[in-house]
């Protein structure tokens, strides 16, 4: 047994442990962010570790119980699964540190911290288990984990506005959920097993019709999950009514678990991209109409909510394309929007608190106020847009180079399509910017501009509250994950080489299905 | 693959109904649909794992090519109880829902309207265990002097009928809890 397959399964289990540990503790408010924030770093520890020894070594398989697969559940870490497993403990890490700040800033009236860490540390959980799941079925039970952990999480509360919007998000979720388990349940039928290794070998034998229904069932189901266009109109409803932590971690990362599931179900299951035409039209309608939907909002975070949504375009045009040099900047473009979507989230969790609105028409003179929140937030939107030299632009510049490199017409209307996005991005991003932080507060009051006439507010607006102040905690948090994406920038080359190997690992799964059955499929 | 008619169509009416009644507004009707559309989606599990056979947990007792397929069960075996979980969070949300509605934001901040009498309960609860203490010392002094605290017939003391009086079986735990 060797150390790799020791840690594997540890992923899991010790933010469950940490959950259950701080669900005791309920009163103990201290134990349980020491509980909560020390499991994180050691799973982030653990992946770090992870991913050298797998980088190294191959993919880490673990037989759950010495059940050998295909009967028993198995647990597979390859590079792409140690790179995710990283980056989103990471995250998960320090968007717990924003909101402890924020906790102790507020006296956690607004988030009843004895529900909110034990959650938090099953969602994250959830997470982990889906990204090391080496079977269907275990991937679905890792969804589950995570949503329901969401649930919780995005109705803490229960204010009217959070229940509305989380009723819409559940039955969104529980159908894209039962879709799911519907089309494991085909898939198994028609195959006899669920374990992915295996899949990967028995569908591509199936009958060319047979595969089409099962490739677009779990393409559908996923697609909800990742708010791909026409199924993502749930989320810009839902996501900014959640408390600001909770929003960036669920913008950073639940979207992407379904980019995630996608990714790897359409290239280990589904090989030779039969849905590559359908694929690349929704990846453009989803850049498009996601960033149209993003201009015309007053609301900071309804904004950033719309613009996650145009960013998942980026990815599925990536996974569509499905050459090597696409999956490995599609790869990188996962780990730059994860953090750098999370700290713009979180950045406009800070300017919510010191100027006690999101919404464009009453925030003013930011600059003047909070110059690190400018600064932040600044970096951030250069990121997102694609300014160079950041990871943003990096990561497009790939994907539009790998669209080229295929070329069809399809292709390059694609590509017309992702840069006309990212200027729109700029655009929306420096138009808050030029609101919320250079316009002096005095100008608010009968301001008028052709750039604020159309905007529609957000429709649950509680108007300007009373401003909190802003802990050292949460300023440092958001600074850490901006530190971050600039070192994505700085260190581009190492993590695309890296992100380049993962790609080759999926593209060609010989290794990954040789790691799980060493002695041939059965 | 062979599979029962009866459970096919089943599945295609719970399938078919519970879909039906997730389309409605209301939330509780959302959750029967989500109930009926789980249970087809188990019973869709189920009817793959072909035909009925023996018991796959007793070895020795027939031919493995007799016993029914073991995993679909073990999938739908968790899959009920991921649904269960949900069905109750989901409960917990109708009420939040309900409430909201009947009361609205402030529903949370309005005054128990029966907190002045949950007060003079435990307050009388308080004073009537005064009450049993000083009865006990009286009957242990082996006394016959008149209670101190002036009960409308000391002789008749019982403390089953101060119990009842007020509702509850007054015992320390009982009291400790009121305080």
């Amino acid at each position: 047994m060797s150390l790799a397959t020791i840690l594997v399964p540890l992923v899991v289990a010790i933010p469950l442990l940490g959950s259950a540990i701080t669900l005791a503790l309920g009163r103990r408010t201290v134990t349980q962010i020491a509980v909560g924030v020390a499991s994180l770093a050691t799973v982030a520890l653990i992946s770090a570790t992870l991913l050298v020894l797998v980088d190294q070594q191959g993919p880490a398989v673990v037989h759950v119980g010495g059940w050998q697969a295909p009967w028993g559940i198995v647990l597979v870490v390859d590079r792409l699964s140690a790179l995710m497993l990283l980056v989103s403990a990471v995250i998960l890490l320090g968007v717990l540190l924003f909101a402890v700040g924020q906790g102790i800033i507020d006296g956690d009236s607004d988030t009843p911290v004895s529900i909110f860490h034990p959650t938090y540390l099953v969602l994250s959980a959830g997470l982990f288990n889906a990204f090391i799941a080496g079977d269907l079925f275990n991937l679905y039970v890792g969804f589950e984990m995570l949503l329901s952990a969401s649930y919780v999480l995005l109705t803490l509360g229960g204010t009217g506005a959070r229940i509305r919007a989380g009723v819409a998000y559940i039955v969104v979720s529980l159908v894209s959920s039962i879709l799911f388990l519907s089309s494991i349940a085909l898939i198994y039928g028609a195959t006899g097993t669920v374990t992915l290794a295996l899949l990967a070998e028995r569908i591509p034998a199936l009958p060319g019709d047979v595969q089409g229904i099962l490739g677009l069932m779990l393409l559908l189901a996923f697609s909800v999950k990742a708010a791909v266009f026409p199924l993502s109109f749930w989320l810009p409803d839902s996501y900014p009514t959640a408390p600001a932590p909770v929003t960036a971690v669920f913008a950073g990362l639940l979207t992407k678990v379904g980019v995630y599931a996608i990714l790897r179900t359409q290239t280990l299951l589904f090989p030779g991209n039969p849905f590559q035409v359908p694929l690349l039209v929704v990846a453009a309608l989803t850049m498009l109409i996601g960033i149209l939907g993003a201009l015309a909002q007053a609301d900071i975070k309804r904004m950033l909510s719309f613009t996650l949504v145009s960013h998942i375009g980026y990815l599925i045009f990536g996974i569509a394309i499905g050459t090597p040099l696409a999956l490995a900047a599609t790869i990188f473009y996962v780990v730059h929007h994860i953090t750098v979507q999370t700290t713009l989230f979180l950045s406009a969790g800070l300017i919510e608190r010191v100027g006690g609105t999101t919404s464009l028409a009453r925030l003013g003179g930011m600059l003047k106020a909070a110059p690190v929140v400018a600064t932040l937030f600044f970096i951030g939107a250069l990121n997102l847009g694609g300014i160079p030299p950041f990871s943003g632009f990096l990561g497009k510049f790939a994907l539009f180079q790998a669209g080229a490199q295929l070329g069809t017409p399809l292709a390059w209307s694609v590509i017309g399509a992702g840069a006309a996005t990212s200027l729109l991005t700029l655009y929306a991003l420096a138009r808050a910017w030029n609101m919320a932080f250079w316009r002096p507060r005095r100008e608010i009051e009968n301001y008028d501009s052709p750039m604020l006439d159309r905007l529609t507010d957000d429709p649950h607006d509680d108007g300007t509250v009373v401003t909190k102040t802003v802990s050292p905690l949460m300023v440092g948090a958001t600074a850490g994950l901006l530190v971050l994406t600039i070192g994505l920038t700085v260190f581009a080359g190492p993590v695309f080489d890296f992100a380049a190997r993962a790609a080759a690992d999926i593209e060609a799964p010989s290794d990954y299905i040789e790691a799980v059955f060493p002695g041939g499929t059965p | 693959m062979s599979a029962s008619l009866t459970l096919v169509l089943i599945m295609a009416a719970l399938y078919a109904t519970g879909v039906y009644i997730m389309l409605e507004r209301s939330l509780t009707r959302v959750l029967i649909g989500f109930v009926l559309v789980g249970n087809a989606t188990n019973l869709l599990i189920f009817i793959m794992s072909g035909r009925p056979g023996s018991s796959p947990i007793i070895t020795g007792t027939s031919g493995d090519a007799d016993m029914v397929d073991p995993v679909p069960q073990i999938l739908m075996l968790t899959a009920i109880v991921i649904n269960f979980g949900v069905t109750a969070l989901i409960l917990a949300l109708v009420y939040r829902a309900w409430w909201l509605a009947q009361l609205g934001d402030e529903g949370d901040t309005l005054t128990d309207e029966h907190a002045a009498e949950t007060a003079s309960s435990a307050e009388q609860d308080f004073r009537s265990s005064a009450d049993d203490d000083a009865a006990v010392r009286a009957s242990l002094d082996g006394g016959d002097h008149d209670d101190p605290d002036d009960h409308d017939d000391p002789d008749d003391y019982n403390p089953d009928d101060d119990a009842h009086d007020h509702g509850a079986p007054i015992r320390p735990g009982n009291t400790d809890a009121a305080r």
